[in-house]
């Protein structure tokens, strides 16, 4: 692995970000606005919800929302920042730079982290100021649960790539349908028990919903998931190895098929 | 004793078929060291399809190729760090500045001294006035200068060039002609050149190399190529090859 490499990679993405109005709006923006949003849905549930009710509706779904929100930042930018060297038709001259397809990874794992990590330290503060959120009462499980939303994130930012690569340009709006897709059977805000019995087995393949299931056994129960956070990270391995692999065999096929040359042309 | 030159890149029996069309043909040849070897063809010769293969950007479905010794399928990074390459379709990230990309590029080349060496490279292209701008406000023929001195960011050993100087004019274009041949032959490297100016292969090529339908159908040096063909310049061999392979049945 050549540091210099992954850097190149980090620096070049940095750069963008740090002088882009869109791409800071992108960043604080859409988390801020989806602060209020689920803020005041909240408030207005906690109200209505019956005054005994052991339930922290705050903690709960803003916790869920903050980490949700950190899982599709942390896909998001993994996945922006290969579409920034096709929509730049650059691409040509990563692919045949002496980069490796480990250390492209691992430089937009970096984006991802230094992304998301920025993001969190924003709107952790601000949830406490506006909705007096602790989320950091959850003290050390913060960790697993927070390195486990990166990863998750990572593995689907690697299977989009791949499919921008096998089918050109016009693929990146899978970059932003994925994340989507799984929303409702993550079991973001709603205990995996809603599910029917056939969805409840189905979903146990997402590391998602682990992660989200042992936050709120967590919030709820004060409990340390252990099951959850195995499952989540045992998943989560299991998943970004497929998606490297998944991205692999996409440019392998890409350059037997000289598909490389269209993501400058589309 | 003469002096033996080192090949620098060799291409054996090498193919690439897209399903019916075969884009390259089983074409040979050889560069040896300080040599400056020009691709010559029609549009649709094989001409981009072999430089892509050189630069694994596209896979050959039969053939060899192995620069510095090395076989390129084994040995992609290492061989990669020693090449390097422009042309008009792959342009420079059109939301940094030129300094930032020619940084970028050194450390994707895992140049060390990036620093020096981005700023030797400004100098010695003359970018001074455009280092701080994005490379999206310069016009086409300073996106390839940039491009062209994104190219020696690692003091290649074996550059492809393709179409270098399409967008330039005649002036800055003869400049950096003049530049790029400095460069490589200091650096004891090779060039292979591809370009639809005539009299730029000519001024520049030790030899040529005439692709027609993905086949070479002559390799030599200008002057034996239009004693052969019969020809008083590039131009006219260029226009009798298309003209007859047009004619030809595929």
């Amino acid at each position: 692995m050549n540091l210099l490499h992954v850097f190149g990679i980090f620096y070049r993405n940095v750069i963008l970000i740090r002088r882009s109005v869109p791409k800071l709006f992108a960043l604080f923006g859409f988390i801020t606005v989806e602060l209020f949003l689920w803020g005041f849905i909240t408030l207005w549930v906690q109200t209505i919800g019956p005054s005994d009710a052991r339930l922290d509706f705050v903690l709960l779904i803003l916790s869920a929302f903050i980490f949700w929100s950190m899982f599709e930042l942390s896909q998001r930018s993994f996945s922006i920042s290969f579409l920034e060297e096709v929509w730049s038709r650059n691409v040509i001259n990563i692919f045949a730079s002496p980069i490796k397809l480990g250390e492209l990874v691992m430089g937009f794992a970096l984006v991802g982290v230094a992304q998301t990590l920025l993001a969190f330290l924003y709107i952790t503060p601000i949830a406490f100021l506006l909705y007096a959120l602790q989320i950091w009462d959850m003290g050390l499980y913060i960790i697993p649960f927070f390195m486990n939303v990166l990863i998750s994130g990572w593995g689907i930012g690697v299977v989009a790539i791949g499919l921008v690569v096998r089918f050109g340009p016009s693929a990146d709006i899978m970059a932003f349908f994925i994340p989507f897709l799984l929303l409702p059977f993550s079991a973001v805000y709603y205990p995996v028990s809603v599910f029917p019995p056939l969805l409840q087995d189905i979903t146990f393949i997402l590391p998602t919903r682990h992660i989200f299931e042992g936050m709120r056994t967590a919030i709820t129960e004060g409990l340390i998931p252990y099951d959850s956070i195995m499952w989540a990270t045992a998943l989560n391995i299991i998943f970004v190895i497929l998606g490297f692999l998944f991205l692999h065999w996409m440019l392998r096929l890409a350059r037997t098929k000289g598909y490389l040359s269209r993501l400058v042309q589309d | 004793m003469g002096i033996v030159m080192t090949t620098i890149l060799r291409v054996s029996d090498l193919t690439k078929q897209y399903d019916n069309l075969t884009a390259v043909n089983n074409i040979s040849f050889a560069i040896k060291e300080g040599e400056i070897v020009s691709l010559l063809g029609p549009n649709g010769a094989g001409k981009t399809t072999t430089i892509q293969m050189l630069l694994t950007l596209v896979s050959p479905t039969r053939g060899n190729i192995e620069i510095f010794g090395k076989n390129l399928t084994g040995h992609r990074d290492e061989l990669l760090s020693r090449m390097n390459f422009t042309a008009p379709y792959s342009v420079l990230p059109y939301n940094l500045t030129t300094r930032e990309a020619l940084k970028t590029y050194s450390l994707l080349y895992g140049v060390r001294n990036h620093r020096e060496r981005v700023s030797f490279l400004i100098d010695e292209f003359d970018l001074g006035w455009m280092a701080d701008k994005k490379v999206g406000q310069l016009s086409s023929g300073e996106q390839m200068r940039v491009g062209i001195a994104k190219a020696f960011v690692n003091s290649p050993g074996l550059l492809l060039l393709d179409e270098p100087t399409a967008s330039l004019d005649p002036a800055i274009a003869r400049e950096l002609r003049a530049k790029i041949l400095k460069l490589v032959r200091n650096a004891g490297g090779a060039i292979l050149w591809t370009s639809h100016n005539m009299r730029e292969i000519e001024q520049v090529s030790d030899r040529i190399i005439f692709l027609s339908r993905g086949k070479i159908i002559a390799d030599d040096s200008p002057d034996n190529l239009k004693n052969y063909f019969g020809q008083k310049d590039l131009e006219e061999i260029f226009i009798s090859i298309n003209r007859e392979t047009r004619a030809r049945p595929s």
